[in-house]
Parts: structure tokens; sequence; C-alpha cells
């Protein structure tokens, strides 16, 4: 049967594998059957549908409504086959294979058939073949042909294509929609609301599947079917809405799994189809999504989610699926820059010398204020092999520790509560096991805007029975959405997490809802009797913490009863909890929740953190952090040190070096004066602006290399041009510590890889470096560091994509963490004593500010921002409970004062009961806004994790924007002032 | 070092005595001194150790202050232990 197999794997370098679409899901059964196709026998597991099972064997059954991600529906009557023993002609998507089964897909009834059945949908359908943006790449076109149609014998009629048609039919559902001039009631005019693709009804042949993928697939329920024969058609929302009212999220699922141009990229309109396709990795979050780069030449057509995608499973959201623009926007910088003070307009110049400015200048401040006067900032935005780069620049060039990363602002504290309780500094799950979840327990992170491709995985299973625990101040749109409702929402006052978490722990203790055996086994008996005695304290109970967490003991209680005893617990959580003052405290409370349960070791339980950036996992891995060397081995082992003092023939410093908050503190006083910083914007997403502004003001040397003149590099004297992640080679790790390959679809516009920027100012420092390609540098992370020993870009080529850890022991990777031990030996019960954060409420500032990031925004929103996505969100705005806003005579849409002890800001007011009274919201996505000059320098005590959910502040009505708005756009203007290069 | 930086870097160590002070007694600060030494760079370091020299550390928990006691008597030699071993 092999040879009847189409051999789909694409040209080497790609990463394709055959991603034809079988038709049906695959079914989990391990009892086989086999079944006679055409004559030919094969082997599927039981509840394969006959079509997938035919297309196995190669033999594709002509379908319309079906696709393989998403369960069958038998609507388009195209698919029928002749099985022995069975009446008339079912249909193969809906019918399972039985043992001994006898199938026939090709004879001449069913021919006549399925010509009947096509020659009814091309009656109604405009046969514009030739201009249609489709062409080549529609369905419907290609069933047309594959069944034979030859001839369409209905004479013209009623139809919903042609809007000067006379149909006779009156409809008050199309008559609400007809602009004058349009005088056929079933014609629709095409929705071009939505900025990345367009909505033809007068294409649509009905077959539901954008609304089942919207469904099955996304989970928003946003389109449907209204009407019914004739009158069907596909709706967005409600009869008035277009797809940009409606509840459309455009992930793009629906645009997937169109078989007409009905859902069409607008990208393919206007460029045409793509003739070629890279597999590569998003640069958004830390879900870490596989696409196809859909390329014309070297232009981007369109990104389409990628079927093998591990993490991804072939879904996207309107970032990673819609908002690439950025990469060719007209605000990139692509030549080097330098100027001698931050207040003389920038000079274009060449590499050459921008590059020596840089390293004169570098060189110069280590002679005269010392060797760890610089240092330098890695990006969780670049590739591993870049980051790796960044931190050996600081260590075996600048011969220092002063190497941080922007995971410090967010995740550090997962780093140090995981590393001390399990002995490794990641999540322990991959993405699947979800599917495997009885009860999910978020806490601080909002899914559906910040992870929403994993969102859409969590709601499906929800979906299928599991239970949901939100731990969120805020109502966040998992509380209550289309077919999915939490069992409990503990709505606690942000900054007392700890309360919270150890009041769960107190109730599955004292109630006797531990699981004793798996402590026994896994974890120190004598701890764990410790972190009894302390969490069994009366004043660890719910109803002691009530008052202080604002959360119900009874819904307490509740929950952790239904987290203990629910079957496969799972814990995903994000920066609502690591950013605050006791971050790595809740991140430990959280570990202590999953050993106490049991629910670690296995599918659909662990502890999860949601990074936040694409390689925020990866920059960590690489040994970006002050402490650290590659793979979490401190700097004072000696060991460690030697594994690359050997290699790289010079000795490293046994002291960590400076953290951010650190750099900027010491640049203030006078001691730090040089930073390289890639590909991060530290005075936009950093805490207390003021504080980072000054610290870069008081340095002689602020090398940026970005994409854009971003904010910090106001204060910047060497711009140099970064490169975007289609323009580069490389990987990303994920959340789930998968290492996912970045493939370079052009070349960089800039002239210059990241890597290779970064190896241009190395050795104008002296360092001789000679990496041709991102693979050597692999080379020499997994020579280097033990969970990556077996990384190699061959293996990904083969794998797709692996999990570390990846060495002798797990040779492919580890999907799951802790199964027979944890990293560490036996899992550590650490006591977690509630400590009240030193930012106050008072009478100047008695409501408490909490941040975070919307769903078409992504970070700083230096990308998002240069895209279409900003139709959704023009500006930041501050969410404020009715209650609050009443009682300072705010109204919806004012612009209102925003101040802290901090700073202050001017954005406008959203009411709404999402906020509890006394609380606010606002994003940071908008330098205009500036949100974090409110924010204030306390951290968390471990790590130095700014709190930025937790900022006292008051809020009174406004006029417009603040004086600190004003001199600093202004500063801002000047700071961006460009001379051409001379000639 | 400004003032600014001085009131930090005693909050700090006190935050990270307050934690170590809700831990198990028996080595609470010789855990303030590895977590100090594990995660401070030694500008911080020396400053710390200067403001206990005066009374510019007054405002240090008894426990923050053995726990840098520790590390100070330690020297600047290659630490025993560091926390993240």
């Amino acid at each position: 049967m092999k040879d009847f197999l189409i051999p789909f794997d694409g040209p080497g370098g790609t990463g394709l594998k055959d991603d034809r679409d079988l038709g049906t899901p695959a079914s989990t059964s391990t009892t086989m059957v086999t079944l006679s196709i055409d004559g030919f026998s094969v082997t599927v597991p039981e509840g394969t549908s006959v079509m997938r099972a035919s297309a196995e064997l190669g033999i594709e059954v002509p379908r319309l409504c079906a696709s393989d991600n998403m369960e069958a529906f038998g609507s388009c009557r195209l698919c029928v086959v002749e099985i022995e023993g069975r009446r008339g002609t079912p249909a193969s998507c809906t019918t399972p294979v039985a043992e001994g089964m006898v199938v026939r897909t090709q004879n001449e009834k069913l021919r006549k058939l399925r010509r009947g059945v096509m020659e009814l949908y091309v009656s109604d359908h405009p046969l514009d073949c030739l201009t249609c943006a489709a062409n080549g790449d529609c369905e419907l076109q290609d069933m047309a042909g594959a069944v034979g149609l030859r001839d369409v014998r209905y004479t013209p009629g009623d139809n919903h294509y042609d809007p000067s048609g006379s149909g006779a039919r009156s409809q008050a559902e199309a008559r609400l929609r007809q602009p004058e001039g349009i005088s056929n009631p079933q014609y629709v005019p095409k929705d071009d609301s939505n900025p990345y693709f367009s909505f033809d009804p007068s294409k649509c042949i009905v077959c539901s599947r954008c609304v089942r993928a919207c469904e099955e697939v996304q989970g928003t329920f946003a389109l449907t079917i209204e009407g019914r024969g004739f009158d069907s058609r596909v709706s967005a929302g409600m009869k008035l809405d277009d797809f940009m009212t409606s509840d459309c999220v455009s992930c793009g699922a629906c645009v997937q799994a169109c078989p007409t141009a009905t859902l069409q990229e607008k990208s393919v309109a206007e460029i045409g189809t793509p003739d070629r396709a890279v597999v590569t990795t998003c640069a958004y979050c830390g879900v870490g999504c596989s696409f196809k780069a859909e390329m014309r030449g070297d232009e981007l057509v369109r990104m389409t989610p990628y079927k093998h995608g591990k993490a991804n499973r072939g879904h996207s959201c309107v970032k990673g699926r819609f908002a690439y623009g950025y990469a060719a926007h007209k605000d990139r910088i692509l030549n080097p820059m330098i100027r001698d003070r931050i207040d003389e307009p920038w000079r274009e110049v060449s590499w050459d010398e921008a590059i020596a400015f840089a390293a004169d200048r570098m060189r110069g401040i280590q002679e005269t204020h010392g060797r760890k006067s610089i240092g330098v900032i890695t990006s969780s935005r670049c590739t591993n092999e870049e980051t790796y780069l960044v931190q050996k620049m600081a260590r075996a060039v600048f011969r220092n520790n002063n190497t941080d990363t922007c995971a410090r602002v967010c995740h550090s504290p997962t780093g140090y509560g995981l590393g001390q309780t399990y002995g490794t500094s990641a999540g322990t799950q991959d993405f699947d096991s979800v599917e495997d979840s009885d009860v999910v327990v978020v806490i601080g992170a909002n899914p559906t805007d910040g992870h929403p491709v994993f969102a859409s995985r969590l709601k499906k299973r929800l979906r299928e029975g599991a239970k949901l625990i939100v731990v969120d101040p805020r109502r966040i749109d998992l509380v209550r959405s289309p077919h999915v409702e939490a069992a409990h929402h503990l709505p606690l006052r942000p900054g007392t997490n700890v309360a919270v978490v150890t009041a769960m722990a107190h109730v599955i203790v004292t109630e006797g809802l531990y699981d004793e055996a798996f402590i026994r086994n896994r974890c120190d008996w004598e701890e764990f009797q410790d972190y009894v005695e302390f969490v069994a304290e009366d004043r660890h109970s719910p109803e002691a913490v009530e008052l202080l967490t604002g959360v119900s003991a009874k819904d307490l209680r509740e929950a952790a009863r239904l987290y203990a005893t629910g079957g496969n617990g799972a814990i995903y959580y994000g920066l609502g909890v690591t950013e605050h003052s006791q971050g790595s405290t809740t991140v430990i409370g959280i570990a202590n929740l999953a050993m106490l349960t049991g629910n670690i070791g296995r599918k659909g339980v662990g502890v999860n953190p949601l990074r936040g950036q694409n390689n925020v996992q990866g920059s960590c891995d690489m040994g970006s952090f002050p402490h650290e060397l590659p793979g979490y081995r401190h700097v004072s082992g000696a060991e460690a040190r030697e594994v690359f003092e050997s290699l790289w023939g010079v000795e490293i410093d046994h002291e960590p070096g400076l953290r951010i908050p650190n750099m900027l503190d010491a640049a203030v006083d006078g001691t730090f004066k040089g930073l390289y910083c890639q590909g991060e914007d530290i005075l936009q997403s950093d805490p207390d602006t003021k504080h980072v502004a000054a610290g870069l003001a008081a340095m002689d040397c602020v090398i940026v290399q970005d994409l854009f003149l971003n904010e910090t590099a106001n204060y910047a004297h060497v711009f140099l041009p970064g490169s975007t992640f289609l323009e580069k080679d490389g990987t990303f790790t994920n959340a789930e510590r998968r290492i996912n390959r970045v493939r370079k679809v052009m070349a960089p516009k800039n002239g210059y890889a990241d890597w290779e920027v970064t190896q241009l100012l190395a050795n104008a420092m002296g360092a001789g470096w000679t990496y041709t390609h991102p693979a050597q540098i692999m080379a020499e992370i997994a020579a280097t560091t033990p969970s990556f020993a077996h990384v190699s870009y061959e293996l990904l080529e083969e794998k797709g994509s692996v999990q570390w850890p990846c060495n002798d022991a797990a040779p492919e990777g580890t999907p799951l963490m802790h199964i027979d031990g944890f990293v560490r030996g036996r899992g550590r019960f650490i006591r977690t004593e509630y400590v009240a954060t030193d930012e106050k409420t008072g009478p100047r500032f008695p409501l408490l500010l909490t941040t975070g990031r919307i769903l078409s925004q992504y970070n700083v929103g230096a990308q998002t921002r240069r895209t279409e996505n900003s139709r959704w969100h023009e500006e930041d705005v501050l969410e404020i409970h009715p209650h609050d806003a009443e009682t300072r005579g705010v109204r919806e849409g004012d612009f209102v004062r925003l101040a802290s002890r901090s700073g202050e800001t001017t954005l406008r007011a959203e009411i709404t009961d999402r906020v509890s009274p006394g609380v606010v919201y606002t994003t940071f996505h908008h330098p205009k806004t500036q949100a974090n000059v409110i924010t204030t320098d306390f951290s968390d005590w471990a790590t130095n994790c700014p709190e930025y959910k937790v900022t006292a502040v008051q809020v009174s009505p406004s006029n417009g924007p603040s004086e600190w708005q004003e001199d600093y756009a202004a500063q801002a203007d000047r700071s961006r002032r460009i001379l051409p290069a001379a000639e | 070092m400004s003032s600014d930086t001085d009131t930090k870097l005693i909050r700090m160590a006190n935050q990270i005595a307050t934690f170590f002070e809700s831990q198990p007694p028996g080595d609470r600060a010789e855990r303030v001194a590895a977590h100090l030494r594990s995660y401070w760079e030694p500008r911080m370091r020396d400053r710390l150790f200067a403001m206990m020299e005066t009374d510019e550390a007054q405002d240090l928990t008894p426990l923050a202050r053995r726990g840098a006691e520790i590390w100070r008597a330690e020297g600047h030699a290659l630490p025993a232990r560091s926390e993240a071993q």
C-alpha cells in the first residue's frame, strides 16, 4: 500500500511535512480496524471515518464541508460512497469504518450524484474564477474538476451573487442590508470591514465550515447560519453587524476553513496566491505557534497556522495570523545611526562606522570606569542563538556578569519559585496536556487576550466538561463566555495572591484532601510536616483572610475542594502572579498546591507558567540572568564556569552582575555608564519611567538594536537596525520548553541578522568570533548546556520541535517533567507567609491600579501598533467601576488624570463592572500614555521583578494630556531627528 | 550612592529577611546571607556593608543585619554555599 501514498515531504530546510487535509479528525482509539477501499486494504484506528481512511490510502473522496480540524458535519453530500451490504450512499465523513467493510469511492452512480450536487452549488456561484482571488486555491473549483463537471443545466434564476438580479423572493433580512440600486434581495454586498480579510456572501456555499471553525477551533461562537433553506447565509453577530462590530476576534480560523473566496485574506487579493511556503515560529507570545510563511518571491503573502505545529495544532490568533505588517513598515530604521549626545540629531553612518563608534565608546568607558561599568540586556523577542551571544558578549568580551533580560520584569519569580521547590525553572507540561485536565485553575492570567491559541485549546476542554477556577481581580472573559463558565471566580484584591493560595492549601490540609502517598513517595516528608503545621493554623483559613482578600470564604473552600478532588488538576498562571512584591512566594505556593494534591508528573496536571513573550523561556535558558550561566548554573560554581572558560579562553567572573533595576540605580549613581540593549524597550516596558529615563540619561553610551526608534532609543547614542523573525534563522523556546525553528524567508532589510550584528560588535571589541550560521551557535549551546545536549538543527528538522531537557536521558526531549521524581530529588514544601505590600492605598491614592494586556496589542506595541490591529485598540484606556466613576464625576470616554506617587498621565475612562470597586486597570501598549510612569519601584523580594500589578492611584477628571506627557512627546520628537548620511 | 539607592538596598535586604523570618528556625540568617550572596552584585554588597559601618543602616531588620553580617564575615572568597546550588 505504501506505493499509493503521496510523498508530501517538502524540500529540505523548509520544515514542511505532509499537511494534507485528511477530512476528519484522527481517532485516538488503540483498537485497529481493517477494511477495503476501492480494492485496497487499509488498517486504521476504530472510530476513523471512511473519508479519513481513504485519505490515508491516498484516495481523496471529493468533499466541501469536511476538514480534519473539526468534527464531521455531513452537509455537502459530495463525499458519498457505496458500502457493500448497506443501503444508499452514505456520507464518508460521518460514516465510521468497520471491520471487513468494503467501500467503493468511485463508480458511475457516485459520479452522477456528485455532479448533480456540484451543479447545484455552481448554479448559485459567480463564475468569475479567472479574476477571483482564490483562483488556483479554491476547493469549489477543485471539486468541480474532481467530479468532472462540464455543464450546468439550470437556467438562471434566484441567486445570491447577481446584485441586479430580479429574484422574486421577499426577504426582510436581506432588504435590511440592501444598499440602494441593488435589486436582488438575496444579494448581500461584500463586507470589507475587517482590515485583514473580506467576507463576500455572494461566493458562499453555506458549508458551515467557518461557523464550525469559530465554534470548535476558536471557541468564540461569533458566526452563525441565519435563515433557512435558500435564505440560509453566514452571519457575523446580529443582523446589522459586520465582522468588525461582531464578536469576531479575527483569529483567522474561518478564513482558513473557507473552501471558496468567501472569506479571503486581503493580502492574497492584493498580491496573488503564494508560490512557496516555509515553516517558522510566531514572534509574538509564549505559546510559540508554528506557521507557514507563504511567499511569492521574497514577498510575504500570508501567514497560515501549520497543522503539525505541536503548540498550536493548526490554530492561530489575530497577531500571529495577520499582524506581521510591521516587518515592512515605513518606520523601520534600516541604516545604523550614531550621535555624541542624546540632544543631538541622529547621523546615518555605515555599519563599519557605527560598530567602531560603539566599540570605542564601550572600551573607553571600561578604561575610565572599570570592567563592571557596562552591561547588556538580552531580548526575549530574539532567538536563543542571539540571546546566547549577547550574554556571551557580557561574560567573554565585557568580562563581567552584567547581563539581564526582560524576564526580569515578568517571569523571574517563576525561575526562583519553581527552582526552589522542584529544581527547574520551567513549566511542567506541554500544551497538549490540557486535553486531559479535569479541573483547570487560572491564576493571574488572561489567556483569551494574552495567550489566545492556548485559550482556545483550554476552552475546548472546558466545553467537554472540565471545570474552571479563575483567580483574578478582574472578570476576565474566561469567567463567562459562550459555552464556558467558571465554576468559581475568586476576585481577589490585588496583592493578596499569597493569602489566597495559602488559604486553598489550608483547606486541602485541614480537610484531609492531600495525597499522602504522593507526598511520602515524592517529597521531603519532614518539610511537608513543617508546612502542614504552618498552613493549618487558623489564621490561614479562608474565613480568616476573607476581609483581607475580598474573596468569599465559601467560594474559596469550594474551589480548593474542587481542585483537590476533581480529578486531574492543572494550574496555569501569568504575570498576575509574578509581578508582585511576593511574586516568588506565590509561585512557591502554587508549587505547594500541586505537590499537596499529587498533581505533578502526568498528563492533565502540573504547574504551567504562561510566558509573555515568544522567547522568555529561551532567554532565561540561555544564561541571560546576571547570576546564572546557560542552563541555570550559578556563576559561583567553578565546574560550570570551567566549561565556558575552557571554550571561550577567558576567566569568568564568579560574582553576580547587575539586574536591570540595579543597572539603572548604578547609572544614576554614576558607576554604570554603558549599555548594549538588544530588542527591548525598557523605557516603556519597565516600571517607574522617570527613574528609567534618569538612568539612561546618565549613561555615556547606550546602544539600542531594534526595528524601530523605540522609546529607549530616545536616550541612545548608537542605533543598530534590527532584523525581523522573517529575516533570520534561529530558534525560539516557548512556555512548554519547546524549541521551535525560526526560518529565514527573506533577506534582512537592514543587511544583517541580529546575531551577525552582535558578532560585529564583539569582534570590534576584540572577540574574534567566527560564526557563519546560527546552527553553529546552537552546537555551542548543546556542547555547554546539559539540558540542550542533544539539540541540533538536524534534530529539529527531523522532529519539527523538541522540549528540553533533550539529552542522553531523553534523546527526543521531555514533554512532561518530574514523572518519576523531581529534578532536585525530593519536592520541597516551603512556607508561604503573606506579607502585605508596602504600596498602600490612602486618602491621596485610594484606588489600586493593576495593569495587563489586550488581545490585539502586544507588549509595548512596537510591532502591533504598526499594523491594522490598532483598529481594535487605538489607545490605552482606564477601566473603572461605575461606583468609583460616579463618585469622581467621570463619564464613559472622559479624559481622566491617573496619578500615583511616581507620576501621572491621562487617558480615557471606560466604565465597567469587569473591575471591582476600588480597582482600576489599564494596558501599557501606547507610548502616548506611558502607563509605567505610574508604576513604582517596589519589586519581588527574591528577584526584583517589579510590582506592576499593585499601584495606589487616584483618578480625577482631566482636560487632556498631562504636562509630563507633553514634555515627553516634545523630547521624543527632538530625539528622533535624523540627518541623512553624508554623500 | 544616592539616598534613593541606599533606601532601596535596605528595603530589599529587609524584604529578603522578612521571607526567611517566616521559615523554620535554625538557619534563617544563613539563608539570608546565601540569598544575598547569590543575587547581589558586589557594588550593592559593598554599599550595604559600608552603610552597616555607620548609622545609615539602622533601618535594617535584625535578621537582615545578621544575614549581612554572616556574608561580610565570609569575605569575598568563593562562597561555601549559594542559594541556587
